[in-house]
C-alpha cells in the first residue's frame, strides 16, 4: 500500500503491527511450551511459560496505548482506522491466548504419572493444530489476506471435533475408574483450555477479514459464502 | 476532451438514498474556454439531508456546486452541459430567472461577508427584494424567525442596528446563513464555511447545519474530512474534475470501494 504522505503516521502503524506480530508468536511459543510441558512432564518449562505471560500482558498495553494514540493524534479513517481498531481487538485476543496457555501450563504441574498415553497423545496433536491455526492466523493478518482468514475460520471445527473425542475418551476413563477423577479432571481442563485457543484463533481471523474487507464475518452461512465466492474469483 | 467514464457514471445513477432527490445532476461537463474543469459528472442530491463533497485543491468540487445556482452564468468564458432538475425542472433552462432560482437556493461562502449594513438590514435585504414581507411587522418577524433559526437571535436581539461587521467571525458566518434563510430557500449550498473560523465557532455552525438539514437541502464543499464525517450523510468524493465515489458517508469513511478515494481519505495521496 501507498505510504502516508506524513511518514511518521505510516510508522507509527507498522510499529503497531510489529508489536501484534511479536505478541503473536510469543503466544504461539507459550502454547507449544505450555504442551510440551505437559507431555513431558517439564515442570521448569512450565514455570517459564508462566513468566512469560506478564510480558505478554505488558505488550498489551504497549498495543492500546499505540492505538490510542493514532486515534488522537491521525484520526485515521478508512483502512487505517479498522487497522486501529482491529489493533485494539487483536491484542486483547492473543493476551487472552497467553492466559489460557498459562493455564495449560499450571494444570501441567499439577497432572502425576497416571495420565495415559492416549490423553497425551491427544494433547499433543491438538496443541499442534491449535498453534498451527494461530501461525494461519497470524499469517493471515501480516498479509491482511482475507481469503485465508476464512479458512482459519473453517479449520476451527478441526479442533472443536479433537475436543469433542478428547472429552469422550476422558469421559469413560472416569467411567472406569470413578478414583482417577482429579488427574482426568486435569487433563480435561488442558484441552478445554486449548480448545478455547483455536477459538480465539477464529476470532482474531475475523477481525482480519474486517481489517482486509470492510466486512464483518458473522454466520456459518456466510463463511461458506464469502468463501464461495473468493474462490470464484480466481 | 470528453474523456469516456461510463464506469464511475452508472454506480452513482444506481446509488440509493433514503431521502427523496432534491437535486438530479446528468452529465455536467463544465468548461472554463478550452480548459474542461467537470467531466461528466452524474450525481443525486437528496433532500433534507447534507451531502458534503471532498477533494483536492482543483478537483472541481466548487465548481460544481457553483453549478447548482448557476454561479457560473457570471464567468463568460464558462460553460456548462448537461441537465441539472431541481424537483424535475431543469434549472439552466432559459425560461428560469437565475435571480428567483437563486432565492431557492441560498450560498453561504468561505469568508463570512455580511453587507456594510446594520444586522437587521442584512437579513432584511432578501426578503425585501423578494417582497416577501407584507409590511414591518411581518418583516420583523421574518427576521426574527431567520436569526432564530440561525442560532444568532440571542445574541444580537439587543443590537440589531449595529453594522454586521461589527460582529465576530462565527457570527458573521451565522448572519450570512441567517440571511440566506430569510429568503426561504429550499437548498443551501455551503462553500467551506468554516475554514476562516475557529474550533468553537466551528462547532456551532456544524451544529447548525444539522438543525438546518430538518428543513433545508444542504450541499457542503469542505477540506476538512472530519468535517464531512461529522455533518454530512452523504459524501462525494471529486478528483481531477471526475466525481470518483459517492456513497453514505460512514462506509466512504469505513470501506471506500475505490482506491484513490481510500488514498485520499487516509492522506495517502501521492
Amino acid at each position: 500500500m501507498q505510504q502516508h504522505i506524513v511518514s511518521a503516521f505510516t510508522d507509527e502503524l507498522d510499529q503497531l503491527s510489529a508489536t501484534l506480530l511479536r505478541m503473536g508468536g510469543m503466544a504461539e511459543a507459550m502454547i507449544r511450551d505450555a504442551c510440551k510441558a505437559v507431555v513431558k512432564g517439564d515442570t521448569e518449562l512450565a514455570k517459564t511459560v508462566i513468566r512469560r505471560d506478564a510480558e505478554l500482558d505488558k505488550l498489551e498495553s504497549e498495543c492500546e496505548r499505540g492505538a490510542v494514540r493514532v486515534l488522537a493524534l491521525r484520526q485515521p479513517m478508512a483502512s487505517d482506522l479498522r487497522m486501529v481498531i482491529g489493533a485494539i481487538k487483536l491484542a486483547g485476543t492473543i493476551e487472552r491466548i497467553g492466559d489460557l496457555a498459562k493455564n495449560v501450563a499450571r494444570r501441567s504441574i499439577k497432572l502425576d504419572d497416571s495420565a495415559t498415553k492416549a490423553s497425551m497423545r491427544g494433547v499433543k496433536t491438538m496443541g499442534k493444530a491449535v498453534s498451527r491455526q494461530l501461525k494461519s492466523a497470524l499469517d493471515a493478518y501480516g498479509r491482511r489476506d482475507a481469503r485465508a482468514a476464512l479458512e482459519v475460520i473453517r479449520q476451527d471445527d478441526d479442533i472443536d471435533s479433537h475436543y469433542n473425542a478428547l472429552l469422550r475418551l476422558m469421559l469413560s476413563y472416569v467411567a472406569e475408574d470413578p478414583e482417577q477423577i482429579d488427574s482426568r479432571a486435569n487433563v480435561l481442563f488442558i484441552v478445554k483450555n486449548l480448545e478455547r485457543i483455536g477459538d480465539h484463533c477464529a476470532n482474531i481471523a475475523k477481525v482480519v477479514h474486517y481489517i482486509a474487507t470492510g466486512k464483518q464475518v458473522l454466520s456459518e452461512a456466510e463463511i461458506a459464502l464469502l468463501a464461495s465466492n473468493a474462490s470464484s474469483e480466481d | 476532451m470528453a474523456s469516456a467514464t461510463p464506469l464511475i457514471t452508472p454506480v452513482v445513477r444506481a446509488e440509493r438514498t433514503d431521502n427523496p432527490i432534491k437535486i438530479d445532476c446528468r452529465n455536467i461537463n463544465v468548461f472554463y474556454a478550452d480548459n474542461q474543469a467537470i467531466h461528466d459528472i452524474s450525481l443525486l442530491i437528496p433532500d433534507r439531508a447534507v451531502t458534503a463533497f471532498i477533494g483536492p485543491s482543483g478537483c472541481g468540487k466548487s465548481t460544481f456546486l457553483r453549478c447548482l445556482n448557476r454561479m457560473n452564468d457570471t464567468i463568460d468564458i464558462a460553460r456548462v452541459d448537461g441537465k441539472i432538475m431541481m424537483d424535475g425542472a431543469d434549472i439552466n433552462d432559459p425560461a428560469i430567472d437565475p435571480v428567483l432560482l437563486r432565492s431557492r437556493v441560498g450560498m453561504v461562502f468561505q469568508k463570512p461577508n455580511p453587507f456594510p449594513k446594520s444586522i437587521y438590514d442584512n437579513v432584511a435585504y432578501g426578503a425585501r427584494i423578494h417582497g416577501l414581507a407584507s409590511g414591518k411587522s411581518d418583516l420583523d418577524r421574518i427576521i426574527e424567525k431567520s436569526l432564530h433559526r440561525a442560532g444568532l437571535w440571542e445574541e444580537v436581539k439587543d443590537r440589531l442596528a449595529a453594522p454586521g461587521t461589527s460582529l465576530s467571525g462565527g457570527q458573521q458566518q451565522r448572519l450570512c446563513i441567517a440571511r440566506a434563510i430569510a429568503v426561504n430557500p429550499e437548498v443551501i449550498l455551503m462553500d467551506e464555511p468554516c475554514s476562516a473560523l475557529d474550533p468553537i465557532a466551528t462547532a456551532r455552525i456544524e451544529e447548525l447545519i444539522d438543525e438546518l438539514r430538518e428543513r433545508y437541502c444542504i450541499v457542503m464543499v469542505t477540506h476538512s474530512m472530519q468535517q464531512a464525517a461529522r455533518v454530512s450523510q452523504r459524501t462525494a468524493f471529486f478528483h481531477l474534475g471526475k466525481l470518483i465515489e459517492v456513497g453514505d458517508t460512514e462506509t466512504i469513511f469505513t470501506n471506500p470501494t475505490n482506491q484513490r478515494t481510500q488514498d485520499y481519505i487516509t492522506g495517502r495521496f501521492g
